[in-house]
């Protein structure tokens, strides 16, 4: 009982420090509409900030410390401000999401400049001065440095109680939270008022980060761990609701520490590991959650999806010379490896495997409007069906690829079913929970999935051992797949589509039933999602979890954006552009990261509607000149 | 018995009766407004009608079928269009897709996925614009018309279903008074000529007294009568709810 | 700057070789170097792989100013494989057809090492894999393509039993990192453990996510299991979280520990003052180890990088060594003839003579146990010795059990 006693000041502890960094993130959401991917690295450069800190003001003092902590938010503070007047601000234009694009680049951009800068050691900070010790409850010891985290989260809480509620600056923040229009109708500046939650919001990341020194070293591998945690709280607890997002702290911090309480426990007849469970605990909660309250525990729903963003442009109807030039493109893409090396042959493969899976992405995002940050689920559990029906039932290669479409659309049919009732973020987040829960089963079930090393020796027939003709092999269901996608997009389902995207309500009164066809676009998309990851695991020999990780989504997600989200040619392009950008980076520098985050940055600056986006509204405005 | 019938409707929320035991009939061709001051309780009448929201008691029945509860897909299949109070259209579809869009849905088209949507139903979709008086702007995206043209392009997406009935909440709000009346006009003359049975809720007095062949008037969620617009014109309660008691019954 | 006139890079290059050839014919000058591919988790595990980089770099210089192997100079062209199996076959697939590599050595995490094992016995071309410690890659699923280097997990367990048998302990923790090699180590270490002590019992068991870990929970809970004995494989930040937290609630008073990887410099270091004393570990005490061949060593790599030898740096340090072994033995760069080559290869170390036994293509390569000591206010190893690999790896009998015949 004791144990549990102590466990639960623990998760207190644990809770006060996701408050901390899910608070600052949920405030640039709730008046920003910015999903800021960049809040995780920001918490990482509070840490390494206090420690150099503490380093240069004498790490045994008082003030060292506390010093630094203070000193440490408030520069990251200022960081986030300027990321927000120098990049942000020039991008609140583009379609919603491209800024999700930008603070990507960002993260990758700080990744490098903190190994630059501080090295890959990771860094231990002191023990806080004054706070060293323990005491003693129900014969346990519970560190003071706890007892005083947990009392930092509700202060904090209070104090941004306060500030939203009995300042000027937080009416302010009300206001263009639930009606950003009539206030700058109203002649409030937007722009400082954006620079000042970015400000605060970042300093609350820093702080985070800051006050998690004595506890964790500063390393380098924190920063995607973290927003993801951020962002589970700031979901679970409702979007934009500060109050939410502590509740939510609570519990996903209570949830690991009983986790871990509990331990092994036999439950008819069987072990229960609850300590494996912490690999994915927060996104068993956050999907339990958002099943039951689809809009998080203090969310509110949205008042009207209408007219929010820019609108989609239309689709064109295709010219009568487009079948020709596809098919001359393709034709041009088949033969082009007898020119090249044998490396050409391999960055091809991958590129039409990426295609395939970004355009299986894009008619998510683009003509049925559903962000999905967990769409390699789709493709890692279509590798791991061709993988297992390859190595354990022997099936051939077609019959293999058969099952990755087969696994991916049924695995998209059966988690599209709950995903499809959200909307938003709340979709985007839910999809990202199905993903890590499925990526924690395969990662843990050894006799099966083979565990965290994955399935080795899936490679291709005897007859396809020659590249060239592995490559057709390859490309011959990519190129399928992806024109399969743009006639359902140019069908009438399609229009449907994009009809419940444009106005579910005005849809459903001509008889559309919006959740039924995502619902169908969701397992069309998830199936061919699954049919590139087939084709990628006999291309690589081996599947392991990291085909259905987060970074495998985000790749998704930034090929499908840099290409531009609404149309279907972007994605192929951002696919290839993604692809021989991120090849030919890691062999010229070694800070490949950020000079890949460099170029994604430019690329956003510059081409905010993504680059065949651009490149089309250049051709129509030139047309229209005629 | 009316096409369309409506009974014993009540709607309270928590404790604010915001309907109270309306019910009324309305039938083929006809045209009926449903008005009343502000907070009467037309809006929550209306989404009652449209089975938006279910109501406490109370039926409400089209062609036999009772429509509460049912999905608005359902009800749309029943042959009952609708407009919205703000024009909802599919903004970055272009006119003529957009009714392309309804048209099909007619049909039970949109399960196509292969064959291209374009010119599956050209022609008609020529023909309802036509009739809509918005031809010329087809090959617009939605999102870049006047408000005026968004209303035709509604009017139109509610058309294309072959409704019996058509609900419209406010057709004419937030349009210049010379679109108004074009508009109003239009709907009074494709009621009359396709029988179809019209409901609408509206501010703007002069498209209700010149357009509706009966009127209901609501004051705080009831009743207080119904007619033709004449009638109502006349009617003292009436006068009294909109003008204030001081106008009919001058201060002794 | 007049690039227009500057022939491309390659086409200069055969330029100056050329040159170089008619003027000096038959000096291996003239020849171009023999390229072996490397890839690595660079950005994902830099703690362990800087260190390793230098270490390779090292061996280099040293093996080129002796003039190279087979007369040509040796040129390591390393990728970063970003921690991903799919983008490690990528790399080295670029190795092999782009750069045109002999070979391929490297790799850090474990199912990296087997991803890319696979694709050496797919496309037949040697393998020296320097780091991962899965066992499965010699073993479950070994092929006569890929080698490994560094004593495994098995190996470093079976070199902590003996230390964690010399007292009876009854009742033990185990915490472990949840992936392959935390579950390896649990489970090797439990069956040697069972073996010796059949009365052992597991009292917790802790599986934390890598990098994760939520070490005040997880102190707490073992330490409500009252443990007589903590077996840990945490490493990296994992280890310094479960150090600092355990330290600061008592939970390793009177409890012995035994960490594997926790001697090691990369996971020591950041430690500080902290280092809890007494843990038994395994690692290396680049401080003390006097044998002639590590002074060679760690003189040289402080000579060139001012900086002390990390492990991963006597491990980057090696396998160009082994591989520049295994070209001078096959005198070719065949690959059959190499793989021929490293079967029985021996060579020298900074740790000794190791050897790649024939049977499972494991090196013989050894660790350093021994505990955990404070030292200027720094963390050492002391009481260690050497444990040799070839003493803890299964006979030829059980081998042939466990991986698959060639």
């Amino acid at each position: 009982m004791a144990n549990f006693v102590v466990q639960f000041l623990n998760g207190l502890a644990g809770a006060s420090s996701l408050f901390l960094v899910a608070a600052g993130l949920s405030l640039i959401f709730g008046v920003s509409r910015i999903v800021n991917f960049a809040h995780g690295s920001l918490y990482m450069l509070g840490m390494y900030l206090a420690w150099s800190l503490t380093e240069a003001f004498g790490r045994g003092s008082a003030f060292g410390f506390w010093g630094a902590v203070v000193v440490a938010a408030l520069g990251v503070g200022l960081a986030g401000a300027a990321i927000e007047v120098l990049v942000l601000r020039r991008i609140y234009r583009a379609p919603e999401m491209f800024q999700l694009l930008a603070t990507f680049a960002l993260v990758l951009v700080l990744k490098d400049a903190a190994l630059r800068f501080w090295g890959a050691e990771d860094l231990l900070g002191p023990r806080a001065p004054g706070l060293r010790g323990a005491v003693d409850v129900l014969g346990l010891r519970v560190p003071e440095y706890d007892l005083f985290l947990t009392a930092v989260g509700p202060a904090v809480l209070f104090l941004l109680w306060l500030l939203v509620n009995r300042t000027r600056f937080g009416t302010l923040l009300r206001a263009s939270s639930e009606n950003r229009d009539m206030v700058s109708a109203l002649g409030v500046d937007q722009a400082k008022l954006f620079t000042a939650v970015f400000f605060l919001g970042s300093l609350l990341a820093g702080l985070g980060g800051a006050l998690q020194l004595p506890r964790e070293p500063a390393q380098l591998a924190i920063d995607l761990p973290i927003i993801a945690d951020a962002f589970v709280v700031v979901v679970v607890g409702g979007m934009g609701s500060i109050g939410g997002a502590f509740v939510a702290a609570l519990l996903i911090a209570e949830a690991k520490a009983m986790c871990i309480a509990l331990g092994d426990v036999e439950i008819l007849g069987a072990v229960v590991s609850f300590s494996k469970l912490t690999l994915a605990v927060e996104f068993v909660v956050m999907a339990v959650v958002l099943v039951l309250r689809p809009w998080g525990l203090a969310g509110r729903p949205p008042v009207s999806v209408e007219g929010q963003g820019a609108a989609a442009p239309p689709l064109a109807p295709p010219g009568m010379l487009f079948w020709p030039t596809a098919g001359l493109a393709l034709m041009a893409v088949a033969f082009a490896p007898l020119g090249g090396d044998g490396y050409a042959l391999v960055l091809l493969i991958d590129i039409s495997v990426f295609a395939l899976f970004a355009v299986s992405l894009h008619v998510l995002m683009g003509p049925a409007g559903l962000v999905s940050f967990g769409h390699a689920a789709y493709f890692g559990l279509g590798a791991y069906s061709a993988a297992l029906v390859f190595l354990k039932l022997g099936w051939p290669f077609p019959a293999a690829l058969a099952a990755a479409f087969a696994g991916g659309g049924v695995f998209a049919l059966l988690f599209g079913w709950f995903c499809v009732r959200l909307s938003g973020v709340y979709l985007a987040m839910l999809t990202l929970a199905f993903a890590q829960i499925a990526w924690s089963v395969v990662h843990q079930w050894d006799e099966f999935t083979g565990g965290s090393n994955g399935l080795i020796g899936v490679w291709p027939p005897e007859a396809l051992k020659d590249r060239t003709l592995f490559f057709w092999a390859v490309l011959a269901p990519c190129a399928a797949g992806i024109g399969l996608m743009w006639r359902v997009v140019h069908a009438p389902f399609g229009l449907a589509l994009r009809a419940a995207r444009d106005n579910e309500l005005r849809a459903a009164a001509i008889g559309i039933d919006a959740r039924k066809i995502r619902w169908i676009a969701f397992a069309a998309a998830g199936a061919l999602a699954g049919l590139a990851g087939g084709l990628f695991a006999f291309s690589k020999g081996s599947v392991s979890p990291e085909a259905m990780g987060v970074a495998r989504s985000v790749d998704g997600l930034v090929m499908v954006l840099l290409g531009g989200v609404n149309t279907l040619a972007g994605a192929v392009a951002g696919a290839a552009g993604f692809t021989l950008l991120q090849d030919e980076l890691a062999r010229s520098t070694d800070y490949w990261r950020a000079a890949l985050g460099a170029t994604i940055l430019a690329l956003v600056l510059a081409f905010p509607e993504g680059i065949v986006g651009a490149f089309k509204r250049g051709g129509r405005r030139a047309g229209s000149v005629r | 018995m009316s096409l369309f019938a409506v009974d014993g409707l009540s709607k309270s929320f928590g404790g604010v009766r915001a309907v109270r035991e309306v019910g009324f009939g309305l039938d083929a061709g006809e045209m009926l407004a449903l008005i009343g001051p502000n907070g009467a309780g037309k809006s929550t009448c209306f989404n009652v009608l449209t089975g938006q929201l279910a109501p406490d008691v109370g039926r409400v029945t089209f062609d036999g079928h009772a429509i509460t509860g049912l999905s608005p897909q359902a009800i749309w299949r029943l042959g009952i269009g609708r407009t919205f109070q703000i024009a909802a259209t599919f903004r970055s579809l272009t006119v003529r897709e957009n009714v392309e869009t309804a048209l099909l849905s007619r049909a039970g088209g949109l399960r196509g996925f292969w064959r291209p949507a374009a010119g599956r139903v050209g022609a008609q979709a020529g023909a309802l614009l036509a009739r809509v008086g918005i031809a010329g702007l087809s090959a617009r995206v939605c999102g870049t018309l006047a408000y005026g043209d968004l209303k035709r392009v509604e009017l139109a997406l509610a058309l294309a279903g072959q409704p019996r009935l058509l609900l419209m909440d406010e057709p004419t709000a937030g349009m210049a008074p010379a679109e108004r009346r074009a508009l109003m006009a239009l709907v009074a003359s494709l009621a009359r000529a396709e029988k179809i049975a019209v409901l609408f809720t509206e501010h703007d007095m002069e498209a209700v007294f010149s357009h509706a062949d009966r009127v209901i008037v609501l004051d705080r969620g009831a009743k207080i009568a119904e007619g033709p617009p004449a009638a109502i014109r006349a009617d003292a309660r009436v006068r009294a709810v909109y003008l204030g008691k001081d106008a009919v019954e001058p201060r002794r | 700057m007049s690039n227009a006139n500057m022939p491309k890079l390659p086409a200069r290059r055969a330029l100056i070789a050329a040159i170089a050839a008619f003027a000096l014919p038959g000096v291996a000058l003239a020849q171009e170097p023999i390229k072996i591919g490397e890839m690595n988790s660079y950005k994902i595990f830099a703690a362990f792989l800087e260190p390793y980089k230098k270490g390779m770099e090292l061996a280099v210089d040293e093996i080129n100013a002796a003039g190279g192997v087979l007369g040509r100079k040796i040129e390591i062209v390393s990728r970063d494989d970003n921690g991903q199996p799919a983008d490690a076959v990528r790399v080295a697939e670029e190795l092999l057809t782009r750069e045109k590599a002999a070979f391929l050595i490297g790799t850090f995490p474990s199912n990296v090492g087997l991803a890319v094992a696979s694709f050496a016995k797919e496309r037949k071309v040697l393998f020296i894999a320097a780091e991962p410690l899965t066992d499965k890659i010699v073993w479950d699923q070994g092929n006569r393509y890929t080698f490994r280097l560094r004593a495994s997990t098995y190996m470093q367990t079976a070199m902590l039993v003996p230390e964690a048998t010399k007292r009876p302990h009854k009742r033990w923790a185990i915490v472990y990192p949840n992936y392959e090699y935390g579950q390896a180590a649990t489970a090797a270490f439990k069956q040697l453990i069972k073996q010796k002590q059949p009365d052992a019992e597991f009292v917790v068991e802790q599986a934390t996510p890598l990098g994760r870990i939520e070490a005040g929970p997880v102190a707490d809970a073992i330490a409500a299991a009252r443990p007589d004995a903590i077996f840990s494989s945490l490493f990296g930040a994992d280890l310094a979280k479960f150090v600092r937290e355990g330290t600061t609630r008592g939970i390793f008073k009177g409890v012995d520990v035994f960490n594997l990887l926790g001697g090691e410099p990369e996971y020591l270091d950041p430690l500080k003052d902290e280092a809890p004393q007494g843990w038994v570990v395994t690692g290396y005490p680049w401080q003390d180890i006097a044998t002639p061949e590590h002074a060679k060593f760690r003189n040289a790599y402080q000579a060139k990088f001012h900086d002390y030898p990390r492990l991963g740096s006597v491990v980057g340090y090696s396998v160009v060594h082994s591989a520049a072994a295994a070209i001078r033995k096959a005198g070719s760069l065949d690959s059959e003839k190499l793989v021929a080559a490293m079967k029985g290869l021996m060579h020298s170390t900074p740790f000794g003579n190791i050897t790649y036994r024939p049977q499972d293509n494991q090196s013989t390569m050894g660790a350093y146990v021994g505990k955990i000591g404070l030292r200027d206010g720094k963390g050492v190893m002391v009481d260690w010795h050497y444990a040799d690999g070839a003493a803890y790896l299964p006979s030829d009998a059980e081998v042939a059990k466990i991986r698959p015949a060639e």
